[in-house]
Order: structure tokens, then sequence, then C-alpha cells
């Protein structure tokens, strides 16, 4: 582990080169050790894939006295990383030819049928890496290896809220209709980001995720959008 | 009562000083792009630092006020007229109502600021007003709008101010040629020290690709030795430098993730410089002693922070009429 400041009031704590599920966890339970320990001074933090940035107030603490005091606290949070239950959440998908936008090119790329391709996809089981890009996106990893594909060579101007998406290693979901490269492969009914609502997302970094298949009478039950006017639109940007 | 927007401009966004907290979840901060100009609007009212302001950009902005009050305007001067009376910013002034404001086109610089005592009454979306459009948080209506014509602005009455000028010492010029200070940092190390010389001996030109997300420069190529690198969290300021060697500034309205090189970050005097640079705008780096810079910044905060509530006692008056 290293830490270093990047700038006047924050500070950059590296806990590995590599991505792998055991540095999610340590980061996931780093979080909120720091988040309580030091709570009288940390503005924001935003953990990653194997980092986690930390802003703080300057007014209360100095840089030299915060970054001391983080290194103690997460010599202690070590102990606690091993004790620690992911939360596993799961989220119902329906993989429809009316949403899964991509099919064709995933198809091609991988070479296998999309029944294939979605029940590699919906049998494994993803850890929340990092959330960032926009509120509430959140990078699940890792995809089964046979699945894997770059992202579009042109991003989408709209991608429809909900879209389950996949590129290179990594699995996603668009929580708001946004721009987006990633190929898409179903649409989840579940709302991903609630500002009104007390955790705002259902993710949480290190966590578990798993995708069960719904069909399409479901999806619209659990109030799932077809849109089928963004979807003309997109035919069109395309 | 309320400030009525006649003519918004270009771009004017409700700001206060950030929404934070909420990064790991992917939310944006917002908040002023010169937090400098912005500190001082709010002082001059003796409001709290993080009371809610307009931050008017490229000017062509008007409003009439509905009650009286004392408002500040700071930032870049937009040849401010009170009803049709030339005044100049970095100073406050009392308002009675039916006052119009109308800022036409900066002289220099791009962004001014315009306070009223209390501050601006908006909604908080977690916790803060800042305007973030790509977040769809903050603004007037909480959903990431920037002000319109015919807005409606909510702020109180308060006992009128003394009406106070900022010490010229602390007015900036806003040479559109500037020297921003940066704090080696981040993938520093994987610069060699041929592009580390390259970068800070180089003068680069902002471009036109500038917003309050981030501002592309263009000059000197810089390259990183390493060339992947695990998304991380991007600090404000950061220097990020993508595959075409052309470093992109990070600013308020950043995401919160990026898998960039970066170089170091400039420092919140520097960001506030650069809110004024214009495209064409000359930059030249220096670096900065990590712990000057920290020194710099923590008397400045203090500065600004020791003042609240101590200037003015005296109770707002909140007048639901209009």
């Amino acid at each position: 582990m290293k830490i270093s400041a990047v700038n006047e009031n924050s500070v950059i704590i590296y806990f590995s080169d590599v991505v792998t599920p055991e540095t999610a966890g340590e980061i996931a339970s780093a979080v909120p050790v720091i988040q309580s320990q030091l709570k009288e001074h940390v503005v924001d933090i935003i953990p990653s894939y194997t980092s986690i940035l930390v802003s703080f107030d300057l007014v209360s603490i100095g840089l030299r006295e915060f970054t001391q005091r983080l290194q103690h606290t997460l010599s202690r949070a070590k102990k606690i990383s091993r004790k620690l239950e992911a939360k596993t959440i799961e989220l119902p998908v329906y993989y429809g030819e009316e949403v899964a936008l991509d099919a064709d090119e995933i198809c091609e790329h991988t070479g296998l049928t999309f029944e294939e391709v979605i029940n590699i996809h919906a049998s494994t089981t993803y850890r929340v890496y990092a959330i960032g890009f926009a509120p509430g996106f959140a990078y699940l990893g890792n995809t089964d290896s046979r699945i894997e594909i770059p992202r579009k060579q042109t991003p989408r101007l709209k991608v429809p809220a909900g879209s389950l998406a996949i590129a290179d290693r990594q699995t996603a979901i668009y929580p708001k209709q946004s721009p987006g490269g990633w190929q898409i492969i179903g649409r989840t009914p579940v709302s991903l980001i609630d500002f009104e609502r007390e955790n705002l997302t259902v993710f949480e970094m290190g966590a578990q995720v798993t995708f069960t298949r719904i069909d399409k009478a479901t999806f619209l039950k659990m109030g799932g959008v077809l849109l089928p006017e963004a979807l003309s639109e997109q035919r069109e940007v395309a | 009562m309320t400030l009525r927007i006649l003519t918004p401009g270009p771009l004017s966004l409700l700001q206060d000083l950030g929404r934070y907290g909420h990064q790991s979840i992917g939310v944006s901060t917002g908040g002023p792009m010169d937090e400098h100009a912005f500190l001082w609007a709010n002082r001059l009212l003796s409001n709290e630092c993080n009371a809610t302001q307009i931050e008017v950009t490229m000017g062509q902005f008007s409003c009439e006020f509905y009650a009286k009050t004392t408002i500040a305007i700071t930032g870049a001067d937009m040849g401010a007229k009170l009803n049709d009376q030339a005044i100049t910013p970095w100073q406050s002034y009392l308002v009675k109502q039916g006052d119009r404001l109308t800022l036409s086109t900066a002289k220099s610089g791009m962004r001014s600021y315009l306070a009223v005592k209390g501050g601006f009454q908006v909604p908080t979306p977690l916790n803060s007003s800042a305007t973030v459009m790509r977040d769809a948080l903050g603004g007037l209506q909480g959903s990431g709008s920037k002000l319109e014509a015919r807005d409606l602005v909510r702020y109180s009455v308060g006992k009128p101010e003394l009406v106070k000028r900022v010490p010229p010492h602390f007015i900036p010029s806003y040479d559109q040629t500037v020297t921003l200070e940066v704090i080696p940092s981040y993938q520093y190390q994987d610069f060699t020290v041929e592009q580390r010389e390259r970068f800070f001996s180089s003068t680069y030109t902002v471009t036109p690709k500038m917003d309050r997300m981030g501002c592309r420069l263009a000059g000197e190529p810089i390259s990183c030795q390493r060339k992947t690198l695990v998304s991380e969290g991007i600090a404000l300021g950061a220097i990020q430098i993508p595959a075409d060697g052309q470093p992109i500034i990070l600013l308020r309205d950043r995401q919160t993730i990026g898998g960039y090189p970066k170089i170091g970050c400039v420092t919140s005097k520097g960001l506030s410089q650069l809110a004024q640079c214009l495209p064409g705008a000359k930059i030249q780096f220096v670096e900065k002693d990590l712990y000057q810079a920290e020194a710099d910044r923590a008397i400045e905060q203090q500065f600004f922070q020791s003042y609240v509530g101590k200037a003015n006692h005296s109770k707002i008056e909140v007048e639901e009429s209009s």
C-alpha cells in the first residue's frame, strides 16, 4: 500500500497494481473505515479498481498529519477486510431483441449464438470494481473471456436508461440515458439511481452482482420500458 | 422576494462551493470555476462562504431585483450597469426594488459572479445548489438546468450592508498569458526528465474545446512511458495526458474517475486564473512545492472562513410577499 498526495487537499492510496476480487474487497472494506475514523476531516472519497482518492478539509488538518492518520487507520483496516462479507445484488434483465441493441455485433465478434452469450453473461457472478463515468454507473468484472468484445468504434449518442452492456472484460448498466460506447445486450427494469433515495444507487464497491434472466412480460410488469422511439433514433445515428 | 432573469446570456449558472460526499457514486462536485472571485463576492456581503451565487459566463446577462438588498459583483469586468449607471466589479452595491443590472461583454476574463446578501435560496439536492448540467443536479429547480429568461430566483431581504470594496491587491488582472502552478503528483515519475522539461518549458494555447469539465490545451505533445493505467479518482486540477500528448486540465464538472496518465495537478490558485482564460490564451506551467501549495491554500481558506458571522450579526428579515 502506498499513499501519495495529489493536490493541496487530496491523497491517493494505491492498494495494488492489478485488478483482482481481493483488491476490490480490501478497498470496499477500507472505505467505511476511512469514512468513520476520519469523518471530521474527510470531504470526499473516490474508490476505484486499485486505489482510493480522499480529499480532506485543510482548515481542520494538514496534509502531513492527515496522511499519517490515514496510514494508521488503514493498518487496522487490513484486519477488518478478512471478515468482509460482500453484499450480493441480484438484478433482473430482459435480453430480448428489442433491447439487446448490439446482439448482432456481439454474435459476429464472438462467434457464438446470442442464446450462448446470454447463458454465459447471466451465469457469471460479478464484482463492483468501480463506480464513475456518470452517477451510479458501476464497472462490473470480470466477464467470461468468451464474450470479450471491444467498445464500439463510434459511441451512441443516446443509450437508453437501464441498458446492460459489455466492453472488454467488463459489464455495466447505464443508470440514465446518456451517450455511451459499450455493446448493449439487454435492459433491466430496475431504477438504478434515485437522488431522492437514501442510498442513491443500488451498487456499492466490492459488492457481488448477479443477473437473472426475465421474459418480456415480466420486464414490462416490473416497469421496464422498451422505448421504440429511442430505438429508431439510434438506428439513424448508427 | 425574487430576482427576475431578463437575459441569461450563453451560460449563467447557480453555484455554491460544490457538491461533496457523493463522488464515490460518480456525482461530480460542480462549484465555481473562479473560486477566488466567488469567495470574495460572499465576503463583501459577510455571507457564508458557501452561499449560492450566479456565475455568469461570457456576459449578455441582465436581471431585475424585486426587493431591496445588497449585491456584490466580482470576477471579469463585463461593463456592468445598475439602472444604466456604470458600476465596477469587486465591490458591493445597494439595490432597490425594480433596479436592473446588466452585464454586457467582458473587457478581460470570461466569468463574473453575482452574489446577494444571504445568498440565493434554491433547492440543494445532495446538499448543494451547484449546477452540474451533465448530472442533472443543482440550479433553480435542482435538476441541473442553466438559468433562462423569466426565471425567478429567491433571496431574503436583509438590512442594508455597508458598501465594501475588495482591496486592489487582491484583484487579479485576468491576463491572457498566465503561468499556472503545478504540483507534481500522480504519474509524474512515469514521465521522463526530458518530457517533464518539455512540459514546463513550453507555451500551450487554450483551445475552443474547453468547458466546465475540462480545458484542452494545444502545444508541444508530451508522452508518458506508462501506456496503461487502471482508472482512478481524478482530483480537481489534474492534468491528463491522453495518447495525442495534448494536456487536458480537469475542472469543476470533471468525471470522477479516469484512466489517462496525469503529470500533476494545477493549484487552486492556478485554476481561478485559468477560469478567466479564453480560447487562444497562452499557458505556461511552473512546478510548485506541494507543502508550499498546501500552506497557501490553507491560509486562503482560513482567511475566507474566519470572518463569517463576525462582521455582521444583524438578523435577516424574510419577506414572503413580492
